[in-house]
């Protein structure tokens, strides 16, 4: 075996306090090492040739380079390597720069520390064996979960690049969070009316196969390659029968709360959760229905012409393949009922910011009149209590929830817009507007609508007659607060949603503190998870807006894209094997799905 | 009589601790040469018997340094290795070895600083401690 040991200098970097000279010389004489090189920048193009050369010339077989981190030049040494017919991965790296001549100044002591790294690392090296880098195939197709704004814009675009996509989404319709809502802050236009079109978008798109009252179980494989188990539930209406007639509608006779108006407006046991709901068709709720398990009522299948109502649905397991998976499962509002000192829950009129879109949007429950929950008058003070939940580190949420300062402004607005004389206090720890044109809203907010913002927080919200009182704390002039208000809306922090959690724990993607899923970079791999070919989108990652959303839906999107449109995909060949002398059977690594190669194993 | 200068062998993790190095390097944070890099992969990869191979032959101190708890890479690689470490140091105690000699730490890559200051107290422990000398063995590779 001959190795070539190549020392660099880096101009002065690391020959100022490093001998390089000598510990060249003292590597001559370790075993197998049949030539020790120093030369001012290795990395350069002579520096490189050098090394070509010596391969040629001496019939190297493995490479010892000390130079910076491996980090910085491990590829480029590797591709010599290459270039001259070796394995890449017979190349070992000593890292004196960064590592010894940067962080000492003595130049004995940085010399000796050299050599013993140098010494370890020709060892290493005649150990070392020739890895080869696998290839895979990769399947064309790409899953989505999770159907609000980022799971649609994302499936919309990966479709739209050409590839086979399935949107796999947990409820009945398509839409999410951003389909409650009434308008969009800064520029007020309606929600649904951006919305809308993109659902429509992902019914009609032949690349787009979309899977609602879905839950994906299982997800096995990797990169490339992934196996997949999504559990269908029942929606007992088929839904390409069901042409929205609403006949069956007036005959149900079961009354229950509409979750899409936040419980504010009845639905029957078969509904649509909104009109623009896509898929466009009626579901039954099991647990309200009377005609699943047991049988009592048909009315609805007797009257449904088209004969689009199954009671015998079951739930069924569709086992697909997927080569890039992207994560946009959302978030749930802060339980603001946990805030005991606001009332939440207890007093009628104290409501949450999601309450408040669905009593001032225009198809709600008022119908865009802003009429009280309690007793249906028009309230003459509203006060928008922001950060409940959020920036309280010792009882709540630590962190900032980003967009309640502006969808309360704007609730603000909305308010003032349909109640001239109506006054609108806002309650605010600061008031955090960086977006385009955020500013701009909240000073209109402030001087065009008198808005009143007062910096301060709620310490208290209590009944009082048919009036709301609110103790709290001016905190720029230091005088406590009391005043009565006729509706209170609580600006609820942002925490991750069920399916986030589930998704975390399933696919073994790591969250945060919080429990929001981790990025693999928080500056430069956004969309990124530290499982290739699984790539994350919307408020999963953490608090967001719809345009940071929508921005990360895309590029998640194009990542995914970047894998479905290889058709091998080399894998890394440093990865783990199983050293049968060792392995005890167990299978507790694939029961864990540890991500190693247990292609190897047997 | 010369001072004692420690031989440490530091077992980091390719993520976060040897890049943590990396960063106390480019920002010139001096720190003493005692500690004698080892990069693995991941801190759950280091195997007790690495540790006790080095302070056989050698070493008279070890550092270990992981992603902090939750940072893993690999998911849950630094908790394997804390357990293992932890009922190691026990082992180590039980045979008559200062538990002591092996440090575990959670070293980020931006956390160039702390690596700094690890290695210094890593050195001056190991100082205090005084050279390995029981349980020696040849290095026979």
């Amino acid at each position: 075996m001959k190795i070539g040991v190549y020392v660099c200098e880096c101009g002065s970097n690391i020959a100022s306090t490093v001998d390089v000279d000598k510990i060249v010389e003292e590597a001559k004489d370790l075993p197998n090492v049949a030539v020790s090189r120093v030369y001012k920048y290795m990395c350069s193009d002579p520096g490189q040739e050098l090394i070509k050369n010596d391969i040629d010339e001496y019939n190297l077989d493995k490479i010892v380079v000390a130079a910076c981190s491996p980090r910085m030049h491990e590829a480029t040494f590797r591709s010599v390597l290459e270039d001259k017919g070796l394995n890449p991965y017979v190349l070992e790296i000593v890292n004196i720069r960064e590592h010894v001549s940067w962080v000492n100044s003595d130049k004995d002591k940085g010399t000796e520390k050299s050599m013993a790294l140098l010494t370890g690392a020709v060892y290493r090296s005649a150990l070392m064996k020739p890895l080869e880098r696998k290839k895979v195939g990769v399947i064309h197709t790409a899953l989505v979960i999770g159907g609000g704004i980022a799971g649609i814009q994302a499936a919309l675009d990966i479709a739209s690049m050409g590839y086979k996509t399935t949107l796999v989404e947990k409820t009945s319709s398509i839409g999410g969070k951003m389909s409650q809502l009434d308008k969009t802050f800064p520029t007020l236009d309606c929600s649904q009316c951006i919305l809308s079109p993109k659902m429509v978008e992902v019914n009609r798109h032949p690349n787009i196969k979309l899977l609602s009252l879905s839950e994906v179980v299982a997800v096995d494989g990797y990169v490339g390659n992934f196996k997949v188990k999504i559990k269908r539930n029942p929606r007992y209406v088929i839904e390409d029968k069901c042409t929205l007639c609403g006949d069956c509608l007036p005959v149900c006779p079961v009354i229950a709360h509409d979750e899409y108006n936040q419980g504010f407006s009845p639905r029957k046991a078969i509904y649509i959760s909104y009109p623009q709901a896509i898929p466009a068709s009626f579901i039954i709720d099991p647990d309200d229905c009377l005609g699943i398990n047991p049988l009592i009522c048909t009315k609805c299948k007797e009257v449904c012409g088209p004969e689009a109502i199954d009671f015998d649905m079951q739930p069924e397991i569709i086992e697909k393949e997927f080569g890039a998976i992207v994560v946009a499962t959302g978030y749930a509002p802060y339980p603001i009922e946990n805030i005991g000192e606001y009332g939440y829950g207890t007093i009628h009129d104290v409501i949450s910011g999601l309450d408040y879109e669905r009593i001032v949007s225009a198809s709600g429950p008022t119908e865009g009149k802003i009429l009280r929950p309690s007793d249906g008058k028009i309230p003459e003070t509203v006060v928008f209590i922001h950060c409940a939940g959020s920036r309280d580190p010792s009882k709540h949420l630590p962190y900032c929830s980003k967009i309640c300062c502006m969808y309360s402004t704007k609730h603000a607005l909305q308010y003032k817009h349909v109640v001239h004389n109506g006054t609108a206090i806002n309650f605010y720890i600061d008031i955090r507007t960086a977006g385009k044109d955020y500013e701009e809203f909240y000073q209109r907010a402030a001087e065009e609508d008198k808005v009143i913002y007062i910096r301060g927080k709620v310490s208290e919200v209590l009944e009082d007659g048919d009036q709301i009182l609110i103790k709290g704390v001016d905190t720029l002039s230091g005088e406590t607060v009391e005043l009565h208000a006729d509706m209170v809306v609580l600006a609820t922090g942002i925490t991750p949603s069920e399916g986030t959690k589930e998704m975390a724990s399933l696919m073994n993607l790591a969250v945060d503190i919080n429990g929001f899923i981790r990025e693999a970079h928080p500056k430069l791999k956004p969309v990124d998870t530290a499982i290739a070919g699984i790539f994350i989108a919307g408020t999963a990652t953490g608090p967001k807006d719809i345009p940071d959303t929508v921005s990360q839906a895309s590029g998640a999107a194009s990542k995914a894209c970047g894998i479905l449109s290889q058709d091998e995909l080399e894998i890394e060949a440093t990865v783990a094997i199983v050293d049968d002398s060792l392995c005890l059977e167990v299978v507790a690594c694939v029961l864990k799905r540890a991500h190693i190669a247990l292609l190897r194993c047997k | 009589m010369e001072e004692f200068e420690p031989n440490i062998i530091g077992f980091l993790c390719n993520w976060c601790s040897y890049a943590g190095a990396d960063l106390a390097g480019t920002s010139r944070i001096q720190y003493p040469p005692n500690v004698k890099i080892i990069k693995v992969m991941c801190s759950g990869r280091i195997n007790p018997m690495y540790v006790v191979n080095a302070l056989q032959q050698g070493a008279d101190g070890v550092l270990i340094g992981g992603c902090h708890p939750g940072d893993c890479h690999y998911s849950r690689g630094n908790y394997l290795a804390r357990r293992r470490i932890a009922v190691m140091k026990r082992l180590l105690e039980y045979i008559g070895i200062e538990p002591e000699r092996v440090r575990m730490t959670w070293v980020s890559a931006a956390e160039g600083r702390k690596f700094a200051e690890v290695v210094e107290e890593v050195t001056e422990d190991i100082k205090k401690i005084g050279p390995m000398k029981k349980i020696r063995r040849e290095n026979v590779w």
